[in-house]
């Protein structure tokens, strides 16, 4: 057992920290970045993958010869721990980076890498995702979008939701139902559309927030070339899985708790609560304590999975956990927070009068998203309780 | 980075898992706690065979001089299988005395009869307060020449009634000092006049805690553990490893009785199903394996601290403490509640290990005791 970072691993995270302070994100700052209009947030992003890529630092656990570096898993882990550090913010194209890229590196035909691989890590091309619809949420293997056979292409009708960043997509990861006759889990295609093509329509949806960063999206005899498949026909549902996979994996939540806990701690030092400052009281300095043994403890779970990973074992019990238990610590972080701020708590965000510019109202309205996207909470016990506990099926 | 146990240490788990398959199932558990020591001698001897109780001492001093981490593996073994007996006591409070403030002397004297499972020890520290912080230790100690007297009571001492000898932690400093000053470490005999011990009657009898009452217990100076005085130093180092060496067998506990509701869900059938089909089973089991695995973590982290001897042990001893006392006393309860009205019957075994979790829980300070510790390392 040891904690320890190699000299190699040392010199990576030592490059790594040298480019980050010479090359800041422009017109970034991490304390007002939650209050900017969200197209100007957007920007941020999308300039700062641009100079992150221009010095090979997007999608760095890609092998080389699709732009990444090949990363090992330390350096990846050494990746998020630096970016967490800087409060970096995030890339533009987050979906076609975690999930498209790698689900094609699986399951693509070389043209479809060739074509579709180079341009996500470099933002020429972004990606959503097209998985939820109005009828078929948890239960996704039920959708009814259709794609139907017509020579060279798919024509594909129906809808999706919750389909984050379409409105500035240009491709979509679309599962379709290309036999409705199958049991529901042997008629799915996965196909790679064009989110300019004739009959797509993008329909921004207003979040809880107030941004409106996911959409509906409408299909209507939208046409899709064959060579758009991704896998075999009918076996669409493996590849959407794969994609899941990357999706959960990608919650590596405990990095964005940490900071929150900071965050959290600064505020409550400013605040008084019966008369002394919130940090005084016992009841504060216990849930403060116990936020804090948390996210420890999905640290050190991290870093279990991380050994399975080095060592090449398959991964145990530890590695389910990550969204399912963070998602859910940062939901009790928010509204602990909320508790505590009394009135102030209703500030908004972006109001003078609150308690760091209502960045914890803004907190708990958006906490909701975690236990929800890829997957909800109650999912993700069924998961768990019946590949990793083995419990029969309902 | 390698989180994780060497081949090695896996090996001794599987072994140490076999062994008290064989010789320490509940049904000998049970014997035990209605037994009037608990304390199973031949068991503790197979164990000594094995090494167990040398696993921490030098090989100068009998022992096989391994490491804290090849002593977590067998612990959280004795945890899943409620290994009752006086072995946390010997090894990781009275053994670990010794071998943080012994002198040679007392380290050749003591340390190969320790490791042989010849010698029992414990420690004796919270008295009526309950605390386990220094200014929980009162109990007077006033010098007489070069050599002692011991006058008080000490309360929740674990396994004295079995021990040979005692670590006794008393006040030779003013009242009125700092609480961390002026206390000493003393071995004391537990046949020396005056000393009077007295079982307890508590939640989990697979472990005795013992009511001690000294009255003018004569201690020769040869006798201190370390400096007069600096007992307290020496005491951390001695409650590090116990807390780390609890919460590991805290993590069996907890293991053991998840598995067991588990197994129990996918059996037992209600309206023609296995009730581990149902969500509100189902997700109540994955509830508790996230603790476990969380519990897990901290204490093998913890562990990993109290074998480097790393200034981080002072965090990660009271945050995997406070997180494996509400854990284990959650899980063994909820296992309970799995099992429904069996489950809350003196014959199914279950009420061993929520009897385990309570007492455990309640060992070395409570979950908010060590909880405002981890806050007291956050900067607030």
């Amino acid at each position: 057992m040891n904690f320890d970072y190699s000299p190699q691993e040392e010199a990576f995270r030592q490059e790594l920290r040298s480019w980050l302070e010479a090359n800041p994100a422009d017109n970034y700052d991490p304390e007002t970045f939650e209050i900017i209009d969200q197209e100007e947030r957007f920007q941020i992003k999308f300039d700062w993958q641009k100079k992150l890529h221009g010095a090979g630092w997007v999608g760095i656990h890609w092998p080389k010869e699709y732009g990444g570096r090949g990363a090992t898993i330390m350096e990846q882990t050494i990746y998020q721990q630096e970016m967490a550090r800087v409060h970096a913010p995030g890339l533009a194209n987050p979906l076609g980076i975690s999930l498209v890229g790698p689900t094609l590196m699986h399951w693509g035909t070389e043209e479809q890498k060739e074509r579709f691989v180079p341009r996500i890590l470099s933002a020429e091309e972004l990606w959503c995702q097209g998985y939820s619809e109005p009828g078929s949420g948890s239960d996704l293997a039920s959708l009814q979008t259709r794609a139907v056979d017509d020579g060279d292409d798919f024509v594909v009708n129906g809808q999706k939701v919750w389909t984050s960043y379409a409105h500035k997509a240009d491709y979509c990861i679309l599962v379709t139902r290309t036999d409705p006759d199958a049991p529901k889990h042997k008629g799915l295609s996965y196909l790679l559309v064009d989110m300019h093509s004739p009959g797509v329509t993008v329909r921004p949806l207003v979040q809880i927030s107030g941004d409106a960063e996911f959409n509906e999206v409408f299909f209507e005899d939208v046409r899709v070339p064959k060579a758009n498949l991704v896998g075999e026909r009918n076996n669409g549902w493996q590849v959407a899985i794969t994609t899941l996979m990357f999706e959960r994996a990608n919650f590596g939540m405990v990095y964005n708790l940490e900071p929150m806990l900071d965050r959290l701690k600064a505020n409550l030092k400013d605040l008084e609560v019966n008369g002394q400052p919130a940090t005084d009281d016992p009841e504060v300095r216990q849930k403060l304590a116990a936020f804090h043994v948390e996210i420890q403890a999905l640290k050190f779970n991290g870093y279990r999975q991380l050994t399975q990973q080095l060592r090449g074992n398959p991964p145990g019990p530890e590695g389910s956990i990550s969204k399912l238990a963070g998602s859910e610590l940062y939901i009790r972080m928010a509204h602990f927070a909320m508790e505590l701020l009394g009135p102030y708590s209703q500030c908004a965000l972006g109001e003078t009068q609150g308690i760091d510019n209502g960045f914890w109202a803004r907190r708990a309205l958006g906490s909701r998203l975690y236990t929800i996207a890829g997957g909800t909470s109650e999912i993700m016990r069924n998961i768990i309780g019946e590949r990793v506990l083995r419990l029969p099926k309902g | 980075m390698d989180f994780g146990f060497s081949e090695d240490q896996e090996l001794l788990r599987d072994s140490a898992r076999k062994f008290l398959d064989a010789e320490c199932p509940t049904t000998f558990v049970r014997k035990m706690m209605e037994d009037d020591s608990a304390h199973a001698t031949e068991l503790w001897k197979k164990a000594a065979g094995l090494g167990w109780m040398g696993i921490l001492i030098p090989e100068e001093h009998g022992g096989i001089g391994g490491s804290f981490l090849d002593l977590v593996v067998v612990m959280e073994e004795m945890g899943r299988s409620l290994m009752p007996g006086p072995f946390l006591a010997t090894v990781l409070l009275g053994g670990t005395a010794v071998l943080a403030g012994g002198s040679d002397e007392q380290k050749a004297a003591i340390l190969p009869k320790v490791a042989a499972g010849e010698l029992v020890m414990t420690l004796a520290q919270a008295e009526k307060s309950g605390r386990y912080d220094a200014g929980g230790i009162g109990l007077p100690a006033t010098a007489r020449g070069g050599d002692f007297v011991l006058s008080g009571e000490k309360l929740f001492v674990p396994d004295a009634h079995v021990a040979d000898q005692i670590v006794v932690a008393a006040r030779t400093g003013s009242p009125d000092a700092p609480a961390e000053e002026g206390i000493t470490l003393f071995l004391v005999d537990a046949k020396s006049p005056g000393v009077e011990i007295t079982q307890l009657k508590t939640v989990d009898m697979t472990r005795r805690q013992c009511h001690i009452a000294f009255q003018d217990v004569a201690v020769a100076g040869s006798q201190v553990l370390g400096e007069v005085g600096q007992g307290w130093s020496i005491l951390q180092r001695v409650l590090d490893q116990a807390i780390a060496g609890l919460c590991t067998e805290m993590v069996g506990t907890g293991q053991q009785a998840l598995d067991m509701a588990v197994e129990y869900a996918k059996e037992r059938v209600q309206f023609g199903k296995p009730i581990g089909s149902f969500q509100a089973v189902k997700h109540k089991c994955v509830d508790m394996m996230v603790q476990v695995e969380n519990a897990r973590s901290l204490t093998y982290y913890a562990a990993w601290t109290v074998d480097e001897d790393v200034d981080e042990a002072s965090q990660a001893v009271p945050m995997a403490k406070a997180y494996c006392s509400d854990m284990c006393k959650t899980v063994t309860s909820e296992a309970i509640q799995v099992h429904g009205g069996i489950g809350f019957t003196w014959e199914h075994d279950m009420h061993l290990f929520y009897r385990r979790g309570l007492a455990s829980e309640a060992a070395f300070g409570s979950a908010p005791t060590h909880r405002e510790v981890v806050a007291q390392t956050l900067d607030l």
